[in-house]
């Protein structure tokens, strides 16, 4: 079995027949840390007690115990998920030694199927970026091409993903921080519908908006991640009760009489990579000879998805990072005497020093849009417009079963090309916020590669996106797509 | 307010008040100039007709939860000071808060 390759189910089936055993599993993988991570900074704390856990899953298994269907899998998990007795910052300067006494329900999860953790993944500062680049822990670089960002916010986790540093990985998604650096980095990443998994323990960026997701290497990896994630938590009342589908074993690449929606909006050429655009073109292609039926969808308010996310991920930013105020941990500033300290100065210094600029930026951009004056205009505005796409997409989903787009304008850009401008950065996010806004599950599949001029061949990942609830055929399209790409599997050579 | 207006140097310093964030005069002028192209962009929503559409605030369609007023033991008060930037036993040390 070559672990490069192997999927959750042959690790687990092996580990647990003993033809390898979970403590070798995770050497290979803690290896190929140590080799290769110094190129591309995806970890930012590793866990040194992965082989104790794994030496626990053989223990289990000696005494003829079924640790789960992820046993001796190993996982690397961005920095936004609380794990117990393990460093969490959210790549933040302000969480710098922060120790969570508890496990995030989605690390509790993934470590009763029997995954080991092997550390936690290098990420935007929590999680508001497109490129890995406002991490206080450095750049994550990309792979495939080391001068080139991974993508953002789970830069780390794609990066760790497409290099085989780890066997699965999670993420987070707020306007797309799960699929574009999927897209970016060759990987499969899945965004859930909004409710399919609990956000309980995962630092809070905006939580309307929020979802953990698993990033794999194989379709099928991801429908059994999902499935493990998934589920009802009583400790967040926005998950859902609605019985976790058997992903994985549903999982089947038939799409004839399915009908693949394309928004119209969306193909606007202008301003769209030709490599990309080609991508998509021969997505559609594939579906169509297996015997999908393509339509045009119309969804007019996508116009004004990035302003209305930013607004809204600003204003519940804004509210959710009042928070880190150096009282009961994190990061606090020094003071000669506490004893004469005005409050606001002791909150102002801790938190001006603490955050990093982006996240800054965009607490006070929350800040405004909530204030009295601006509350209605800005944010009551942004919530109706808001529902008015929700609408939309209902509409839209009356006509398809899935809607087939670009994930992002173009494959992966330069560290440093765009931080110095915010706006051009958020109009990376482009195509991926609005299924955020209304709710809806989305992915990325690995379905091409960019012609190279130079920067060496890029990965580009299509994006499905599917009706609330409905990951399934989601998923079985995507596998659809993977099967015909000559992808599957790809790892990126990091020798280079 | 349009992209071509500079959010104020007394605007910033009310929004950081609010924020309570402590920025430099370098910073200031920095976000000034940033936050107000980002408001400017926004400013194209009003464009939108949305009449008396209630705002959607999450796309969660739940609504109340309930469970039995039980009382469980989770964390220690031990493990919940254990991250504490300074802490008097189990007391959170801060500046004088009345």
């Amino acid at each position: 079995m070559d672990l490069l390759q192997a999927s959750f189910s042959e690790i687990a089936s092996a580990v647990k027949s003993k033809k390898i055993s979970a403590v070798e599993t995770t050497r290979f993988f803690t290896k190929r840390i140590e080799q290769f991570d110094s190129k591309l900074n995806s970890f930012i704390t590793l866990d040194r007690t992965a082989e104790t856990q794994a030496a626990a899953i053989d223990a289990r298994i000696a005494k003829g115990e079924d640790p789960g269907p992820l046993a001796g899998v190993p996982w690397g998990i961005k920095d936004m998920f609380c794990t117990k007795g393990l460093r969490t910052t959210a790549a933040s300067k302000i969480l710098e030694n922060f120790v969570p006494p508890y496990d995030a329900t989605v690390v509790a999860r993934l470590r009763s199927s029997g995954a080991v953790v092997l550390g936690k993944l290098n990420q935007d500062e929590f999680a508001m970026g497109s490129s890995n680049e406002t991490s206080a822990f450095g750049v994550c670089r990309n792979p495939w091409n080391t001068k080139l960002v991974p993508g953002g916010s789970s830069g780390g986790s794609a990066a760790a993903q497409a290099a085989r540093l780890c066997a699965g990985s999670t993420g987070t998604d707020t306007g797309g921080s799960i699929r574009q650096p999927a897209s970016f980095c060759g990987i499969v990443g899945v965004k859930p519908t909004y409710g399919r998994i609990s956000r309980y323990g995962i630092v809070a960026y905006a939580s309307s908006l929020d979802q953990a997701g698993p990033m794999t290497n194989t379709v099928a990896d991801a429908a059994l991640a999902l499935e493990v994630m998934s589920g009802r938590d009583g400790r967040d009342g926005t998950t859902s009760t609605l019985k976790v589908p058997a992903f994985a074993k549903d999982l089947n690449s038939q799409v004839k009489g399915l009908r693949v929606g394309v928004i119209r909006e969306y193909m606007k050429t202008e301003g769209l990579h030709p490599d990309v655009l080609k991508t998509v073109q021969k997505a559609l292609e594939t579906l169509r000879t297996q015997g999908a039926e393509i339509v045009e969808v119309s969804v007019p308010l996508t116009e004004y998805s990035v302003p209305v996310y930013y607004l809204i991920a600003a204003s519940e930013a804004s509210s959710n990072l009042a928070r880190y105020d150096g009282v009961k941990y994190g990061y606090r500033a020094r003071f000669e005497s506490l004893a004469e300290l005005d409050l606001d100065e002791f909150y102002g210094r801790t938190r001006g020093e603490g955050f990093g600029k982006e996240v800054k930026r965009r607490i006070m951009l929350g800040t405004y849009c909530l204030s009295s004056g601006y509350y209605d205009a800005y944010y009551n505005k942004a919530g109706q417009v808001r529902r008015m796409l929700r609408d939309q997409f209902r509409e839209a989903f009356a006509k398809c079963d899935v809607i087939l787009s670009p994930v992002t304008t173009a494959p992966a850009f330069a560290i440093g090309d765009r931080i110095s401008d915010p706006l051009a950065m958020y109009l990376n996010d482009i195509y991926t916020v609005s299924t955020n806004l209304a709710g809806l599950p989305g992915m990325s599949v690995p379905f091409g590669m960019s012609s190279d001029n130079g920067s060496g061949s890029l990965p580009i990942g299509v994006q499905l996106t599917a009706a609330h609830f409905a990951e399934q055929t989601m998923l079985n399209v995507g596998l659809a797509l993977e099967l015909a790409s000559g992808l599957k599997g790809k790892v990126a050579d990091v020798q280079r | 307010m349009s992209s071509k207006e500079i959010l104020s140097k007394e605007e910033i310093a009310h929004i950081a008040k609010l924020a309570r964030l402590k920025i430099s005069d370098a910073e200031a002028i920095e976000y000034a100039g940033q936050l107000s192209k980002a408001l400017g962009y926004f400013e194209q929503i009003s464009k939108v007709n949305a009449g008396a559409i209630e705002p959607l605030v999450t796309p969660s369609d739940i609504e109340n939860l309930w469970r039995a007023d039980e009382a469980h033991k989770e964390l220690s008060a031990e493990e919940l000071v254990a991250n504490a930037p300074q802490r008097t036993g189990q007391l959170f040390t801060v500046p004088p808060v009345v």
